[in-house]
């Protein structure tokens, strides 16, 4: 039997500071809520919006898969392994912070507001050498289609990370059906509504809303609106 | 009263910023050091309510750590610190307290 969490978008954790208006869906900085610390092995889902060239200054890691998708605008990255790069809407960045790593990220844009999803899943694997990658999507692949963005495997499709999770990303048509296989037993699905309507197994959700699924090998999904956009989580649920 | 956490990771500069943030708090006292027999050290001197491992401590001297800590003070909590910064930190420390 199937279980479910429904973390609807005014539920999420809220820090204006500002330069940055940020909804936290777990926990996090000043965020505590011990009813929502984690999905499993996702830890930090953050939808930051940043002002027009500001960000966050220098600033270490370790022990955590980082994964950054910029929705609208792009973010200006640096670190200590010697990356210099923009990360721009339709584009996916991760980063292993496993020993440990400092950068900074910052709104590439002066005049443009940035809103990007910060993703933080815990390693399956602790004091891995810090790595970092950055792919551009297909979006024409993603229409219709959850189309893998992530997975743990260095020669499967999108970026890899030290964690058996998958993630897709999808933009759908108004009416279109589909079902997704969850890709491991024992991991659940935690779905994020960046736009649009859905139904997933039988719950409707609307923008920013999430829903968080486990105990079962696959999920309903319908689109409710056009333009309909989700991310999907496929993580374990067990921490390692 | 303030709640003591030694923190223990092997990258001094991951160090030096958890040693600022646990005592930016008025509440925590936070002691942060880079080898295990500092942090023995200061176990077998003064009271402790909370160890958070940080970065880079391999499983053995993990194991090793985790035994000779709760060996001098028996219950004493221990946990893994993951993102080497302010993000989960909070979380983490409020957890562990309350549980």
């Amino acid at each position: 039997m199937s279980q479910f969490i429904l973390h609807k978008e005014n539920t999420r954790g809220h820090a204006n500071h500002g330069w940055l208006n940020a909804h936290h869906s777990f926990s996090f900085a000043n965020y505590y809520n011990p009813e929502r610390m984690h999905f499993g092995v996702l830890r930090v889902l953050n939808d930051d919006l940043i002002d027009g060239g500001m960000g966050f200054g220098t600033h270490p890691h370790d022990n955590m898969e980082i994964i950054t998708i910029p929705l609208a605008g792009a973010i200006a990255h640096k670190d200590s392994m010697g990356n210099s790069a923009v990360i721009k809407s339709g584009e996916i960045q991760v980063m292993s912070a496993g020993t440990g790593v400092s950068h900074s990220e910052f709104n590439a844009n002066a005049g443009e507001q940035l809103n990007l999803l910060q993703i933080w899943l815990f390693p399956n694997k602790k004091n891995v050498t810090p790595r970092y990658d950055q792919q551009t999507l297909d979006v024409a692949a993603s229409h219709n289609n959850f189309q893998q963005i992530l997975s743990p495997n260095a020669d499967d499709a999108g970026v890899w990370i030290h964690q058996d999770a998958w993630f897709s990303l999808g933009n759908f048509d108004e009416g279109f059906e589909t079902e997704y296989k969850i890709k491991k037993s024992g991991n659940g699905v935690y779905a994020f509504v960046i736009n649009g309507e859905v139904t997933i197994n039988g719950q409707v959700l609307g923008k920013r809303d999430a829903l968080g699924i486990w105990d079962t090998d696959s999920i309903s999904f319908k689109a409710n609106t056009a333009g309909a956009e989700v991310l999907l989580m496929d993580v374990p649920m067990e921490l390692n | 009263m303030q709640t003591t956490i030694l923190y223990i990771g092997r990258d001094t500069e991951i160090t030096t910023v958890m040693n600022r943030l646990l005592n930016a708090r008025p509440e925590w006292k936070g002691i942060c050091v880079c080898s295990d027999d500092e942090a023995i050290a200061i176990c077998n001197k003064q009271h402790l309510d909370l160890v958070l491992l940080g970065n880079g401590i391999d499983a053995e001297c993990e194991k090793a750590l985790r035994a000779k800590l709760t060996g001098m003070k028996p219950g004493l909590k221990i946990i893994q610190h993951y993102g080497g910064g302010s993000g989960l930190l909070y979380g983490e420390i409020m957890t562990a307290l309350n549980h």
